[in-house]
């Protein structure tokens, strides 16, 4: 934790507004939640407080992804989601190629299957937009935002006319039921397996981003490209290994994903503006702001639909936002030092 | 006095890029800054001008207190810019780029609805007969060479007409003649003006040094003198390492 | 007299479309149908206009557009459809009715009267863009930070529109309009003279925005796109500038929607999704950015070859529109103009065109 700390420049961190704000919204928030779980014989709020921890894990798969792609290259990825809908038909095909073709029995087989293959084919799918479209448009995060958008829509309609429309893929036997914490709060399986699913994924990116050689040149070249080439780092592959690793995490985010919901062929747009508001609030290329935004969001939105209607709640969540970066306009922890805006 | 400074600190993620004592300026004064890399010398500029915002310490500019202003503010008080890597608006011709920033109203609704005031087209062009800039009055502004580009953004500075111009490392990337016309004209323009420059090359300080050269090392001002003096000074002598020492000793 | 290359594009255009169409349709050549497709083909190089002022002009990506352009459209919308309940002596609309309302709304109040339906849909917008852009811009929001804010904001506002809480018609929207100034919507007269109007404004459009842009106004805008520090150190305030150019952008898109609502005789909140808000932009890009005719030709030609394709392959549409994107993006990142640019200055033609956006950052 230390290290994290060190890493994202949080002790060196200097907050502009009011000192006092952010300790007492957070100290309000923690009472907040305190009382309420202590008062709350129903179960409905830490039952609220799961489903938004849940929700957040997912915005944090599908966003992790995303904030290092971003940070690496300077690309806003617009067809991010449509990687996740790639690693969901891909669960889809794994489990109709079990039961139909090898005539598996048993649901389980059939997912703990597709968790590595929907990471790998999302990922070569990455690697495939990487050598066509995105090594052109290299720190042109806006142009390459339209062109990624472009890419989206093809996805979107290939797999339209592949699977149809609506698609399901059969919860696994072994994640079906839940925890029963007390007779009014069950935790279920699908839920937590996602949340674990997510912890693992975070220590595995940061061992590999901190411990490996590939990582320390991920970041090499994150912090500056140019003098990473100099020093013999061969960036393009770089760039290809890096978009592999975050296609492929969006991937395993839709495998997982299937768990929860529906196989549709526009998946990936319900959850690509909030990804995007999380790398934003995270503060770029920054992973403990991504997983902090990503947890906020998830917690916020689902405890503010749980007192306002679901639309509502994003509307507010969204203006939460906006306040939010009137104060840190760079993200929760944003880069130090001379830079130059100009 | 023009510009008085005390007690100014600015530290970046622990590190104290800046801390100066006393710096004062007389108006219609040029002094020259000069310093090892990481003196701190564009981190001053910086602050002066609004860009950086220090920790600590007061900056008074012809009799007010400029700490926690804009950029904006600052720049309507009459203190202008000029950056060491070129800075002009790339996409509109050098005319349009002298255009805006010569003195005048520059709010929203003057810029929509009223026409040029009399005397500025002359007033430019005046200016880019000064600057060498002539000929190339309608090329766009991004197509120019860096040296060309350096006197435009000079020329831009110029044109706002400020109190005091703080001009950072004009003569880089220009050849021996143009430093020598680009110290002309600062030594020109601070009849005028009060004007700061930084600068590394010693040739071209030595040229325009004509009263007081100001060495900052590690954010600290180390000395404060003519330019003959500081030249032979042990102190700063022991500072400079590399090109700008054996500069030093060849004068 | 001679006539620069320009103006003669300008008036060739303005003859085709205010003569030889109208002429055409009146001699029966041109059927109602299609003048009021570029009716609301116009409507949309309106919207256009707007984002090329914000985007192509000022480098700022605004990706809600298509969110003011639904806010002038329900502003007429909620006109046309008042004068339509009346027209049927009822008290409330009728989807008011199935939603268990008994009373009109207050926001709906101000929208009986024709003019101040038509000053409010330019308001709103304007209002709405001025709310937004001064927090967003105030916190020197920009660039990509800018772009996804506000796509959040598109896709939020989409979100509610969709309520039926709102009390504006819901996913359905609002449609069933009679009649607007008491002429009658559905006659050909009326589609001819809602195009002609939409025409006129989409002129005046232009000439604003060439008189915005070819301003002092204007170059600031640029320079801002080139160098907005430099700006800020060269006295101007910089949050003014932008907030005008989104201002003024939003009020386009206002215009732009409640023309296109009697004319289509619809908005819903599928108008104003992401999506919507992208491909706006795309017109512009496809157009050639940070150049006005780029835009309006832009916003022409997709939704001619929109109009083209769902007609003849409806599926292939999507794939259609998604290479498109690509393809300008990679291939001709100064748009068609761009395009015809450099073929002209290949083979010598000169044209006194308007100078290219040389991209934002």
């Amino acid at each position: 934790m230390e290290l994290l700390l060190k890493i994202n420049g949080i002790k060196s961190g200097k907050w502009t507004g009011p000192k006092w704000l952010w300790p007492v919204i957070l100290a309000g928030a923690v009472l907040f939640f305190a009382v309420r779980v202590a008062t709350d014989s129903s179960g409905t709020y830490v039952q609220n407080l799961f489903s938004g921890i849940s929700l957040g894990s997912i915005l944090i798969l599908v966003s992790l992804g995303l904030a290092i792609v971003y940070g690496l290259a300077g690309i806003i990825n617009m067809a991010h989601g449509e990687f996740l809908m790639i690693g969901a038909y891909t669960t889809y095909s794994v489990q109709v190629f079990f039961t139909n073709v090898l005539h598996v029995q048993s649901s389980n087989w059939f997912f703990i299957t597709a968790l590595p293959v929907s990471f790998i084919v999302a990922g070569l799918a990455g690697l495939l937009l990487e050598r066509l479209i995105i090594r052109h448009l290299y720190a042109k995060p806006l142009e390459s935002l339209l062109a990624t958008w472009g890419v989206s829509l093809i996805l979107i309609q290939t797999a339209r006319s592949l699977f149809g429309d609506l698609t399901a893929v059969k919860l696994p036997e072994m994640l079906a039921g839940g925890w029963r914490v007390n007779e009014n709060l069950v935790l279920p399986y699908n839920r937590l397996f996602i949340i674990a699913l997510t912890i693992v994924v975070i220590i595995a990116l940061y061992r590999t981003l901190t411990a490996t050689r590939l990582g320390m040149q991920i970041r090499a070249v994150t912090q500056n490209r140019s003098m990473s080439a100099c020093l013999g780092i061969n960036t393009k592959r770089i760039d290809a290994m890096t978009f592999f690793i975050g296609s492929g995490l969006a991937g395993l985010a839709g495998c997982a994903m299937t768990l929860i919901g529906n196989v549709v062929p526009d998946m990936g747009q319900t959850y690509i503006v909030d990804a995007f508001l999380t790398v934003v609030i995270g503060g770029v290329g920054k992973l403990l702001g991504t997983i902090t935004a990503g947890l906020g969001i998830g917690i916020f939105s689902k405890v503010l639909e749980a007192f306002f209607e679901a639309v509502y709640g994003k509307v507010l969540i969204l203006l939460l936002i906006m306040l939010f970066m009137q104060f840190k306009p760079r993200g929760i922890f944003p880069d130090k030092g001379r830079t130059a805006a100009d | 006095m023009l510009l008085e400074v005390n007690e100014l600190a600015v530290s970046f993620g622990g590190v104290q890029a800046l801390n100066l004592q006393h710096f004062q300026l007389e108006d219609r004064e040029l002094r020259v800054i000069i310093g090892p890399n990481g003196a701190g010398k564009s981190t001053f500029m910086d602050i002066l001008c609004g860009k950086t915002k220090p920790d600590t310490g007061s900056i008074v500019f012809n009799g007010k207190p400029t700490r926690g202003l804009t950029e904006v503010q600052i720049a309507e008080m009459g203190i202008g810019r000029k950056f060491q890597k070129p800075s002009v608006f790339p996409g509109l011709s050098v005319y349009e780029n002298m255009l805006l920033a010569t003195r005048m109203k520059k709010d929203v609704f003057t810029s929509l609805f009223s026409r040029m005031p009399a005397g500025v087209q002359e007033k430019i062009e005046a200016m880019a007969e000064r600057v060498g800039l002539t000929s190339a009055l309608h090329k766009q502004a991004g197509a120019l060479s860096h040296g060309q580009k350096q006197w435009l953004e000079i020329a831009i500075v110029v044109l706002q007409d400020p109190r005091l111009l703080l001009i950072d490392e004009p003569a880089a990337g220009m050849s021996d003649r143009e430093a020598e016309k680009t110290g002309e004209l600062l030594l020109e323009l601070s009849k005028q003006h009060g004007v700061i420059v930084i600068e590394h090359d010693m040739h071209f300080v030595k040229q325009i040094a004509t009263k007081l050269v100001s060495v900052l090392v590690n954010g600290k001002l180390l000395m404060e003198g003519p330019f003959e003096e500081v030249k032979n000074d042990q102190r700063v002598i022991d500072c400079y390492l590399g090109r700008v020492n054996a500069q030093l000793e060849k004068l | 007299m001679q006539l620069k290359p320009a103006k003669l594009i300008n008036i060739l255009f303005i003859l085709f479309f205010a003569v030889v169409l109208p002429v055409g349709n009146m001699l029966g050549l041109v059927s109602v149908n299609s003048i009021s497709l570029w009716g609301r083909y116009f409507c949309f190089a309106i919207a256009a206009l707007g984002i090329d002022l914000i985007w192509g002009y000022t480098g700022i990506m605004s990706m809600c557009q298509a969110f003011f352009f639904c806010l002038g459209g329900y502003c007429m919308g909620m006109h046309l459809l008042l004068k339509a309940t009346a027209l049927q002596q009822q008290l409330l609309p009728e989807f008011m009715t199935w939603n268990d309302i008994t009373t009109l709304p207050w926001f709906w109040e101000p929208f009986h009267g024709f003019v101040p339906a038509l000053v409010l849909s330019l308001l709103v917008p304007a209002a709405v863009a001025f709310v937004i852009g001064y927090f967003i811009f105030r916190s020197r929001i920009k660039g990509v930070y800018m772009a996804i804010i506000t796509q959040a904001l598109a896709l939020s506002m989409y979100l509610l529109f969709l309520r039926n809480e709102t009390n504006l018609g819901g996913t359905n929207g609002l449609t069933n309009f009679k009649t607007l100034l008491g002429f009658e919507l559905h006659k050909p007269g009326t589609k001819l003279g809602l195009y002609l109007v939409t025409l006129a404004m989409l002129c005046v459009a232009y000439g604003c925005c060439y008189k915005i842009v070819h301003s002092k106004f204007g170059k600031v805008l640029q320079a801002i796109r080139d160098s907005e520090p430099r700006v800020g150190y060269t006295a101007y305030r910089v949050l003014h500038y932008k907030l005008a150019a989104f201002v003024v952008a939003a009020a386009l898109g206002g215009l732009a929607g409640m023309l296109y609502v009697p004319q289509t005789g619809i908005i819903t909140p599928g108008r104003m999704d992401v999506k919507a808000s992208v491909e706006m932009l795309m017109w512009v890009a496809l157009g050639g950015r940070g150049n006005l005719k780029g835009a309006v030709i832009g916003a022409l030609l997709v939704n001619c070859v929109y109009s083209y394709c769902t007609s003849v392959f409806p599926q292939g549409w999507l794939f259609i529109l998604g290479m498109l994107y690509i393809l300008t993006v990679l291939y001709f990142d100064k748009g068609f103009l761009g395009l015809f640019e450099k073929i002209g200055s290949k083979i010598g033609i000169k044209t006194n065109s308007e100078r290219y956006a040389t991209g934002s950052k």
